[in-house]
């Protein structure tokens, strides 16, 4: 289900597209740790895995509102630095018993720049 | 997309096929009984009615003495809402009592005028409270007095409560000292009203406990402010209209505004009586739980009597109704109830009551072991028949009730020294209780659930104490086994140490315990904790639990030569600052020996004014503590400060406290103040196994608590210095151990580095020193460090030296941040509650 961006605001039938972020050089973020992006009023954090992929998931733990992008990560979990619950970085479901984490999409482009992908949201006919 | 929910379409088709199941009782038991039977596919089988004299669904009845007392509000209690009913298709007919049951028609005849069929029958029908004979407790219309309550349901709670609320009503009489009048009696006593318990035994709870035990319980009742009256019996309930008091038999009236009768159970069999089923002191019931001679009609619960027995509490009912469900829908045919051992572990009137089997000893050979402190309310005593436990109480301390619950149980073999079962001798020996415990141990009373299921809930993923709470229910009913279910949680998710080697590991990732992997570490030079994941875990997988561990173990083995990679870091390492509740930091600068100057004290309050900090506040360990730093303004701070950090962040030696010391201290023997700014000095950074706490002590008197650090020094007359290991006072409380005796400050100083340094490279982590050195024992030590037994003294001073010469104050980095970002936000664009400004 990957939207590709160039085309993304052209889709009107459906209530919700995803509207693509550049959220700048991939180099902020240093290998193995996160930080944290203001995307459309919403805090992300956004992983750069020792791999070099990325990783995306909102940055407030659902459990104390723990900094996310503090977090220690492996390849698949980040666990949040307040209290240690930890979340799948593909999924976010939480494997400590929290709520789960929203996850977005996000690559890397050709400049080496971090792209986004946010739901958007049409007027209100979402619930 | 959107999908469509298959709904099996023969379930309702099948209806008319399904056999009609009846539960008369809604309690704790008959709605047991029906998840027991829904968990057996029960639902498949059967259509579902059930009959509740009370308008509710099923709530927990244990948990009636904490609304009382306002620990918990009614709504809490509930353990099967209305909803519970409807959604497993169950007809419930709430506040419709049972009259008749025509056993030969199969109908039951239920007080709203209903006739309902089944096939099968459950008579879960409980007990009510008993009113013992005496005048004045009923009106002439025959209904009981105003002001006079049991205590049993959810509305004599309420109703008790609305009472004792009225301004008026100040005085209170509980008639009973068992279990449920001392509950009820604190329960009162939380709402300001004098409580006196009157009661008939000899001694408090006598079902219970012998007469010494009563005697301390009456002690630490007393000592609550509730009087307490033994071998008294109630005459008479006092006043017309309203009540005004009892009258004793032998004793004085006692004036009072209401009266509450707790003085036992009775079961609630004039159903079955009127039905022609065979009752004595209960409905009698085989081992199949099916009332005598019956074939389709069961019972479950206080209303039994099961080979002579009637229990009066809730786990031999989950037990019963395991076995009933079992029957009722076939899953087991071969199940069969042979009665319980009660063992019970309560909170009465906040005092911890464990009792299982004798109270007292009854043959001339049988051993009883007593231990009573009154003045703590601690008393215990256990009874011990050919090397097996027959019997225990304990009260006020609840520490060994898991062990000894499993020794009764199971008939465990004691060991020699008796005292062992009433205390831990030595060591940290809760985790032992725990280990100890067989599978199949109740460990949470009131919901039924096993160590085995709160395991298997860890197994499953709930590595969480709440997780595996809310998975299994444990932790749920009264909260009494709380402690207990966290420590099998918690030993479940390290694992067992005899059971599963990960629990040997000194990182979950990483299958190697500390000495295989530092000697793995050495041989392939590996320097950084990538090249550790990639050389020696399996699939080279790293793992975000091991990595803190992993940096700070090369660390101390590198010194200098270590790669440090930042993500291995936790986030209080990668930016030199704890984090707060609220993602905020805290700035802990040096203050080496609690010792400042008015030079800092002025920077300090400068700082604070400048970057508006929230919270100012002196640490336990005699440092100043800046609370409520934002993420980016560190650097800043740390710059207007431009003192070095104190290391109150991390797994690392931390700070020394020291007293007043000879140069001002009328009393003190040895400069504890110069001493300590050395050690400080020295030590400053070393990262380590879990965090260090030091003092220096000028004399014995120990003001600066020297005797309950991880390394305490104090000085002695005649210019020479004691210095203790192994000392705690935080979540453990612990003496340290007195490693040495010194005449020289340097040589304090050379010994303090060495124990450092053979706990860097022997302690697992964050194993603090506390159980550090009593698990490797501090004979051993003092041989190691002070009589270089193993010759490898040299070595430990040169390895600690190297740690000592690559130190750098981390505060430096905030001219140059070492990655990018490093001191960037991460908190929510919107301001989370924040801790508040004092």
């Amino acid at each position: 289900m990957s939207a590709d961006p160039t085309d993304a605001s052209e889709v009107s039938t459906e209530p919700v597209s995803t509207k693509s972020h550049t959220l700048g050089p991939v180099d902020q973020i240093p290998f193995g740790e996160g930080r944290a992006f203001g995307v459309d009023g919403e805090q992300v954090a956004v992983f750069r895995l020792r791999d070099g992929t990325l990783r995306a998931l909102s940055a407030v733990c659902p459990h104390r509102g723990g900094p996310i992008a503090d977090g220690t990560i492996d390849r698949q979990v980040v666990m949040c630095p307040l209290h240690q619950h930890a979340f799948s970085l593909e999924t976010g479901c939480s494997s400590t018993g929290a709520e789960p984490l929203r996850t977005y999409s996000v690559q890397e482009d050709a400049e080496q720049n971090i792209v986004l992908e946010y739901p958007h949201i049409r007027g209100n006919s979402l619930a | 997309m959107t999908s469509v929910l298959d709904r099996p379409q023969g379930r309702h088709a099948g209806a008319a096929a399904r056999r009609r199941l009846v539960v008369v009782g809604n309690g704790m038991a008959g709605a047991r009984a029906v998840e027991e039977i829904l968990a057996r596919r029960g639902a498949d089988q059967f259509t579902i009615t059930m009959f509740g004299d009370e308008p509710y669904g099923n709530y927990n009845r244990i948990m009636l003495s904490h609304v009382l007392s306002g620990e918990e509000s009614d709504a809490d209690i509930f353990l099967n809402a209305l909803s519970w009913y409807r959604e497993n298709s169950i007809t419930l007919h709430a506040g419709v009592g049972v009259d008749r049951i025509d056993k030969f028609t199969k109908h039951v005849f239920s007080n709203d005028g209903r006739v309902t069929p089944y096939d099968t029958l459950i008579i879960a029908t409980g007990s009510r409270s008993h009113m013992p004979p005496m005048d004045g407790l009923y009106t002439p219309g025959g209904s009981v007095k105003h002001g006079v309550f049991g205590f049993r349901t959810i509305d004599d709670t309420r109703r008790m409560v609305q009472h004792a609320q009225q301004e008026h009503h100040r005085r209170a009489v509980v008639i009973g000292g068992g279990l449920l009048g001392l509950e009820a009696a604190y329960g009162l006593k939380s709402h300001g009203i004098e409580v006196e318990v009157v009661h008939s035994g000899g001694h408090l709870m006598n079902a219970q406990m012998g007469p010494d035990g009563g005697a301390v319980l009456r002690r630490s009742v007393e000592a609550l402010g509730i009087r307490v009256h033994t071998s008294s019996r109630t005459t008479a309930v006092l006043g017309t209209d309203r009540v005004t008091g009892v009258s004793l038999r032998d004793r004085d009236d006692i004036a009072c505004d209401m009266v509450v009768v707790a003085a036992g159970i009775r079961p609630n069999v004039d159903v079955a009586v009127l039905s022609g089923l065979p009752v004595e002191r209960a409905i009698v019931v085989d081992d199949r739980l099916r009332v005598q001679d019956e074939d389709d009609i069961y019972a479950v619960g206080e209303c039994v009597q099961h080979r002579g027995e009637v229990y009066g509490l809730v786990a031999p009912l989950w037990e019963q109704a395991v076995v009933l469900a079992n029957h009722v829908t076939g899953a087991d045919t071969s199940a069969a109830y042979l009665g319980s051992r009660t063992a019970t572990k309560l909170k009465v009137a906040g005092v911890d009551v464990a009792s299982m089997g004798l109270h007292g000893p009854e043959l001339d050979t049988d051993e009883h072991i007593v231990f009573s402190e009154p003045s703590r309310g601690v008393f215990k005593s256990i009874v011990v028949r050919d090397n097996k436990m027959v019997g225990a109480t304990l009260l006020g301390d609840s520490r060994k009730v898991a062990y000894l619950t499993q020794a009764y149980d199971r008939g465990l073999p004691l060991p020699e020294e008796r005292i062992a079962l009433m205390f831990d001798v030595g060591g940290p020996g809760e985790d032992v209780g725990v280990a100890e415990l067989d599978d199949g141990a109740q460990v949470c009373n009131c919901n039924g659930v096993s160590k085995k299921a709160l395991v298997d809930a860890v197994k499953g993923g709930c590595t969480s104490v709440s997780g595996a709470m809310d998975a299994t229910r444990a932790g749920k009913g009264c909260g009494s086994c709380k402690l207990l279910v966290k420590q099998v949680v918690e030993w479940a998710a390290d694992g067992a140490v005899e059971e599963d080697p990960a629990a040997s590991y000194y990182v979950p990732g990483i299958p190697l315990d500390k000495p295989a992997l530092m000697t793995a570490i050495r041989k392939q030079g590996l320097r950084s904790v990538s090249q550790v994941f990639t050389a020696l875990a399996p699939g080279s997988a790293e793992d975000a639990k091991s990595k803190m561990g992993l940096a700070s173990l090369l660390k101390m083995m590198l010194a200098d030569r270590y790669i440090d990679e930042r993500d291995a870091r936790f986030i209080n390492d990668r930016v030199h600052a704890n984090i707060q509740r609220d993602g905020t930091f805290s700035v802990v600068p040096q203050m080496k020996g609690g010792v400042t100057s008015v030079q800092q004290l002025r920077r300090i309050a400068d700082v604070a004014e400048k970057h508006k900090v929230p919270l100012i506040k002196l640490t336990g360990g005699q440092r100043i503590d800046l609370l409520g730093i934002p993420k980016e303004d560190l650097p800043q701070v740390w710059a207007d400060l431009d003192m070095p950090s104190g290391y109150a962040y991390g797994k690392s030696f931390r700070t020394v406290k020291t007293c007043v010391g000879k140069d001002f201290c009328r009393y003190g023997t040895g400069d504890s103040t110069k001493l300590g700014i050395e050690i400080e000095s020295r030590f400053q950074g070393i990262e380590s196994p879990a965090k260090l706490k030091l003092a220096v002590s000028g004399c014995p008197r120990n003001c600066a608590e020297s005797l309950v650090k991880d390394v305490g020094v104090v000085a002695v007359e005649g210019g020479r210095w004691e210095l203790y290991v192994g000392g705690a006072a935080g979540a453990h409380i612990r003496k340290g151990d007195l490693l040495a005796t010194v005449d020289d400050p340097e040589e304090v100083k050379l010994l303090t580095g060495r124990f450092m340094q053979y706990y860097r490279e022997q302690a697992n982590w964050l194993e603090r020193t506390y159980a550090f050195v009593p698990r490797v024992g501090i004979e051993h030590l003092r041989a190691v460090i002070v009589e270089d037994s193993e010759g490898i003294a040299a070595q430990l001073d040169a390895a600690m030296q190297a740690s000592v010469d690559s130190y750098v104050d981390p505060w430096s980095e905030r001219d140059d941040p070492l990655t990018p970002g490093q001191f960037r936000t991460s908190l929510p664009l919107t301001v989370l509650p924040q801790v508040p400004v004092r």
